[in-house]
């Protein structure tokens, strides 16, 4: 098994977020999480491969599709649990939800629900790298989805005219909500886009989070030593639908069932089981999971709402102005 | 005291916060080469080089939102739209993610980023390019929006937006820039949330801001003309609003007139009155009365074009009818 250790780590994270959201499905079904809840299942090797490209003094930008990428950057899922709930314990104090999940510790900013207008906000981020000379690189994430509206294409063409330290990882999970990749984008290998900016770019299926890793790190490195951004269109699958309200009716259910048979996390798992060096971690790994996972529930469960008093405090960092 | 124009006072705010801030740049549409297309930017290039004035392509979405991810994260942009009217292509920008990140974050995220440039009428520049964008604007919370009618003011209230904490939109006009005033020497801030009072008076309260306040003092003359003595109050700030200056002059004339730029429906000059009428409703010896953009698209042809802005006479025609003088 190469590199057991972190594999090991890479499998906690990967089963962690996906436990973390079988949860938050579980609770979301008894009421306890309102308002859209979009999974992540099925994709958790992109962020957790992603999250291993970095420096933890890189950041990070994403869509509504958040909470993985936040858990793989450091975010502990009792921060994530308790901002489902709603509960002042939340890494937004509640304020935000699931599709707003902001870490700044972490560098992680977000979490946004207006698709395609992060893209520029994270060119920022990276602008304000180049602009103090920091070093850091930005990672901003974006589905099939966001890739047609106008903001992304905005965000990307600054990024690559003035060279900042940027990478943008197009995770393609074949549907924008109910609409197919055929019947959404008239070019479905969207790393094409990237010749039009004079960007590099790279392409590939998320089977394998080592994989992910280290083309994703080509990418990081090749921004940080002032190459410019690099497009990478990761080719993966979400099991659930758009959201908890969708059935996701669109597409066969041989279809689901055929790419959970190429799982990275069960593959991984596989791997781990199947090594005499690491066997014996996994299961302990997994006791620990789970035990994680009940605890953040619990944790989410039992902690205070938020209160009025925090509404003006966080609209204005001064005086309320009105 | 230094007398300056317009657009010098406000190149002047910008070049002393560069100055005394390297965190500060200036990005926009031919802010630098160009040396900005009303020349508010003239010689900054050459002063602070191109790693802090930065030309854009156009692209206000875009180099909006990088003003505010590069704010989020600690730098202080001021981000110039050529006009005010391309911001809207950027609204959701400002509306979305300037106004709304700090709360979405639970507090975590501060934005301290300035849009400015000009806003609302110019010279027959059609219906495209000469819209009052404040008022779609001040109904945000999480944003301030800052309108100077004045050198003096323009310069100071553009130092306070920069070392703000909160985003700020800077309202300048086309037809300002040229005016000329008195500015104060060595370190000048002017306060968000304070009125000037532009003219004192007794007989009725002229409520303005930006280049209409001009408009009524040049009103308010040929009403004391006809005996009628008009108090001019320039807003400077729209959001955050100062009520006791306005409640203050009401309380003395019992009059008001709120001329602005703008269409009728909402906006500003309602805010104001709605204020008024709430907060001093006992002092009111009249409805007030509002002087407005016509509720139409701004027509290319001067003279419509004319008709459709605000102008002295229909300033003074409804002082008259809040007075009584006609009906």
């Amino acid at each position: 098994m190469k590199e057991a250790k972190t594999a090991l780590e890479m499998y906690r994270m990967m089963l962690l977020i996906r436990r973390f959201e079988e949860e938050a499905a579980r609770a979301y079904s008894l009421g306890k999480i309102g308002g859209f809840l979009h999974l992540y299942i099925g994709q958790e090797a992109v962020a957790v491969g992603a999250a291993h490209a970095m420096r933890p003094t890189d950041s990070v930008v994403t869509t509504y599709r958040d909470h993985g990428i936040a858990l793989a950057r450091g975010m502990t899922a009792n921060a994530g649990m308790a901002e489902l709930f709603g509960k002042v314990t939340g890494c937004s104090k509640g304020l935000g939800g699931s599709m707003h999940f902001f870490d700044a510790e972490n560098r992680m900013y977000g979490g946004h629900g207006i698709i395609g207008a992060h893209i520029p906000l994270a060119a920022g981020v990276a602008f304000a790298s180049k602009y103090t000379s920091d070093g850091g690189v930005t990672m901003v994430f974006y589905g099939d989805g966001s890739a047609s509206i106008g903001a992304t294409h905005e965000g990307m063409s600054l990024a690559a005219l003035w060279k900042l330290p940027i990478v943008f990882v197009c995770e393609n999970n074949q549907y924008a909500m109910g609409t197919s990749l055929e019947r959404s984008i008239s070019v479905t290998d969207m790393s094409k886009k990237a010749d039009g900016y004079g960007m590099a770019k790279d392409r590939f299926v998320a089977e394998d989070v080592f994989e992910i890793r280290d083309r994703l790190k080509d990418a990081v490195e090749r921004a940080r030593r002032g190459e410019g951004p690099t497009l990478v269109e990761i080719l993966t699958y979400r099991y659930r639908g758009h959201s908890m309200s969708d059935p996701a009716k669109y597409r066969t259910k041989e279809e689901v069932e055929d790419y959970k048979k190429r799982d990275a996390l069960n593959q991984l798992r596989a791997e781990l089981a199947a090594s005499p060096e690491t066997a014996k971690d996994v299961e302990a790994l997994e006791a620990a999971v789970e035990a994680e996972i009940a605890e953040c529930v619990r944790f989410a469960d039992e902690s205070p709402e938020p209160t009025a008093d925090l509404l003006e405090p966080t609209t204005y960092a001064g005086e309320f102005a009105r | 005291m230094k007398s300056m124009r317009f657009r010098e006072a406000v190149r002047e705010a910008i070049a002393e916060e560069m100055e005394r801030d390297d965190r500060v740049f200036l990005m926009g549409e031919e802010v630098g080469q160009y040396q900005g297309a009303y020349k508010v930017s003239e010689g900054l290039l050459e002063r602070f080089g191109e790693r802090r004035v930065i030309d854009t392509p156009i692209t206000e979405a875009g180099f909006a939102g990088i003003g505010i991810g590069a704010a989020m994260v600690g730098l202080r942009p001021i981000i110039e739209f050529m006009t005010w009217n391309f911001s809207a292509v950027a609204f959701d920008q400002i509306l979305n993610n300037a106004a709304k990140l700090r709360q979405m974050s639970g507090g975590q995220l501060s934005v301290p980023v300035v849009f400015r440039g000009p806003n609302a009428s110019a010279r027959q520049v059609g219906s495209q390019h000469s819209h009052a964008m404040e008022h779609f604007y001040v109904n945000v919370p999480g944003l301030k929006v800052i309108a100077p009618a004045t050198p003096a003011d323009a310069k100071g209230m553009l130092k306070t937006a920069i070392r703000d904490e909160d985003p700020v939109l800077y309202l300048e006009s086309e037809t300002l820039y040229s005016v000329k005033g008195d500015v104060p020497e060595g370190e000048h801030l002017v306060p968000f949330g304070k009125a000037r009072i532009a003219r004192e008076g007794t007989d009725c309260t002229l409520i303005s801001y930006s280049r209409m306040v001009h408009v009524c003092l040049d009103a308010a003359e040929a009403l004391a003309a006809k005996g009628i003595d008009c108090e001019v109050i320039d807003l400077r700030s729209l959001r955050p609003l100062d009520e006791e200056t306005i409640v203050a002059s009401l309380t003395k004339t019992h009059r008001a007139v709120v001329a602005y730029e703008g269409w009728p429906y909402g906006g500003v000059g309602a805010e104001v009155v709605d204020r008024l009428q709430r907060l001093a409703f006992d002092e009111l010896d009249a409805p007030i009365l509002r002087v407005t953009t016509m509720d139409v698209p701004m027509p290319y042809n001067a003279k419509l074009e004319q008709l459709v802005i605000p102008q002295a006479h229909r300033i003074i025609d409804a002082v008259e009818r809040v007075t009584y003088r006609r009906t």
